[in-house]
């Protein structure tokens, strides 16, 4: 019940907030809370930890502007185009993935990630260095302009919106569940019948496509995807939001990447390089003293107190 | 192609191979001892640089005192990392270790990128090494056969002293049965911080060499890690031999590979990674399963 509150504030905030706070922060908010949202999936719930989504993210990014630039395709498409990008990837990343664990997989998918980056330095149609650049925002369905901030906003809202609820149904459904159990201990769930191996690709390619919307969403938003993208320190941000904002909970990684872009929006003006020692310093603190991350703290805090207050 | 470009071009990748052995010894020698994975590795690479830079800078030290004295300064830093963060995660899932040694790596970069700028210094070749020598087939530059000597030097006594002597013989034995180890009286928590130390000195070590020929600059450890991350998953990654001799091998590859087909030079390594764990998961000379 209380869910059902929280979401329905939340829509009337979504809502409203536009016409109070820059739409261009809260969509870039939107776009990396969808995108550590997709990899807290595989990490909180699967238990595995993927260095490389920012293949999955930049990768989208540039497939879908290199889309629209050439081929003058709606914006719809354009993120359609990104997202069958980031499922082929993904499965193909996945299944070469998912046969080692632990720091292996992490190793792996960075070293594959990297393999898109140089990709993406070198094609001729990603424009090397400089990116792609002036992605026009078109007309989604060709009837809405989407130049004007405003219905930008509402479509990432409804376009993230659509990829949290089902990442949500993912999470509350019996394929979520034996993930969960895979998590905790694999061996007994091999032994109970479940076919690992196959539990993981699948839900690698849900996270990998997740993340390649959010991606997408991200070059029509700025109407821009660069190297930056695609980077391995875009694959460790994704890390840092999901930690910060608490891995495994449902709201922790917006909640990260609330924390991390508002940081890094109002630092960069001002401390120049000390972002990224910033950044470095709450990964070193969370992960020592914070693991459980902002949701998960508060989370262990509440019930806490239920537990003193119906233990008397 | 004539023959001194094909030599020249095969000079450079070994030496960038001596790089990338000397650097992924230090990691598989910090994971197959420690289980840590290391990401500061490349950041303390960077720092050992910018130790020879600013003693020379600062203090006057030349080339030769800086050889001795970047290790023991990075050293001294690996000490303090080790004791006070890595030692608290050793009983938490190895991927803390990463994340967190990714977090320090962050910290060392922005820093140094704030005090130096991004685009770095320049430091020269001492004066016993420059120029070179004509043998023939072609002209090599002194300094460069240099680096290979000394960081190959530096790997196979690494390699000796813990394969063969009874000290290596006590740390091996520390990371695979700790408790019982420590019950016969040898100071494992002691043997940790200095495996961890003299992994990251191997790193600052390999910087001073890498100094003269490369730029001194905040992301030049950046660049290079994640490539001698493939070089460690490749070489098996534990096996401190398998990461030498992929490192020196991989580095031959790439340079093959500029010759024949210079864009694909930056991901032959990545591609020849995917092959090998296709082929054989543990890595060509993993041990484990």
């Amino acid at each position: 019940m209380r869910a059902r509150y929280i979401v329905l504030s939340l829509v009337l905030l979504g809502a409203i907030a536009p016409f109070f706070v820059y739409p261009t922060f809260l969509m870039k908010v939107l776009c990396f809370a969808l995108f550590a949202t997709a990899f807290n999936l595989l990490l909180g719930f699967g238990g595995l930890l993927s260095f490389g989504h920012a293949a999955y993210f930049g990768g989208a990014a540039y497939v879908c502007g290199a889309v629209i630039k050439q081929w003058g395709l709606t914006p719809e498409l354009g993120i359609l185009a990104g997202a069958i990008y980031a499922a082929v990837t993904g499965a193909l990343f996945g299944w070469i993935a998912v046969r080692r664990s632990g720091i292996y997989f992490a190793m792996i998918t960075l070293a594959l990630s990297q393999l898109i980056f140089f990709l993406a330095l070198q094609l001729p149609f990603t424009g090397g260095e400089e990116g792609v650049q002036g992605i026009p925002r078109g007309r989604l369905f060709g009837v809405i302009d989407l130049h004007d901030n405003i219905p930008m906003y509402y479509f990432v809202v409804a376009v993230c919106g659509a990829g949290f609820w089902l990442v949500y149904r993912t999470i509350h459904s019996p394929f979520g569940h034996a993930m969960s159990a895979i998590r905790e201990n694999e061996p007994r769930a091999t032994s109970l019948g479940y076919d690992v191996a196959h539990y993981k690709l699948l839900a690698f390619i849900l996270s990998a496509t997740v993340a390649g919307v959010a991606g997408a969403l991200k070059s029509l938003v700025f109407q821009l995807a660069t190297l930056t993208d695609v980077h391995w320190h875009m694959s460790g941000q994704v890390v840092l939001m999901t930690i910060v904002g608490g891995l495994g909970t449902i709201f922790g990684p917006a909640i990260g990447a609330l924390t991390i872009v508002s940081l890094e929006n109002q630092l960069a003006d001002r401390v120049g390089s000390w972002v990224t020692v910033i950044m470095g310093f709450i990964f070193v603190l969370c992960v020592l003293l914070f693991r459980r991350g902002m949701v998960g703290e508060f989370n262990a805090w509440r019930l806490s107190r239920r537990t003193v207050r119906d233990g008397k | 192609m004539n023959t001194q470009s094909l030599l020249s071009q095969l000079l450079l990748g070994l030496i960038n191979g001596s790089f990338y052995a000397i650097l992924s010894l230090g990691l598989a020698v910090i994971f197959g001892l420690l289980n840590i994975i290391n990401f500061a590795h490349g950041a303390l690479y960077m720092v050992g640089a910018f130790c020879a830079l600013l003693a020379m800078q600062w203090f006057g030290i030349g080339y030769w005192g800086a050889l001795v004295l970047a290790p023991l300064v990075v050293g001294a830093i690996g000490v303090l990392i080790e004791r006070l963060i890595l030692r608290h995660l050793h009983q938490l899932d190895h991927l803390y270790g990463l994340l967190v040694t990714l977090g320090l790596a962050l910290m060392a970069e922005g820093f140094f990128r704030w005090a130096f700028g991004i685009s770095g210094a320049s430091y020269p070749i001492p004066e016993a090494l420059q120029g070179g020598v004509d043998i023939g087939i072609m002209f090599l530059p002194l300094y460069r056969a240099w680096v290979v000597v000394a960081s190959l030097a530096a790997c196979f006594a690494t390699w000796y002293v813990i394969e063969r002597t009874p000290l290596g013989a006590r740390l091996r034995a520390a990371t695979e049965r700790p408790q019982l180890t420590q019950a016969l009286g040898i100071n494992v928590p002691v043997m940790v911080t200095a495996t961890y130390a003299v992994g990251v000195a191997l790193a600052a070590y390999a910087g001073v060499l890498a100094a003269p020929i490369m730029q001194v600059n905040p992301v030049m450890g950046s660049n290079l890690i994640i490539v001698v991350f493939a070089v460690v998953v490749i070489g098996g990654m534990g096996s401190i031999l398998g990461s030498i001799v992929t490192g020196v091998g991989l580095g031959l590859l790439e340079g093959l590979t500029k010759l024949v087909y210079p864009e694909a030079s930056s991901i032959v390594i990545f591609v020849i990674m995917v092959l090998v764990l296709l082929v054989r998961p543990a890595g060509l000379f993993g041990k484990i399963a």
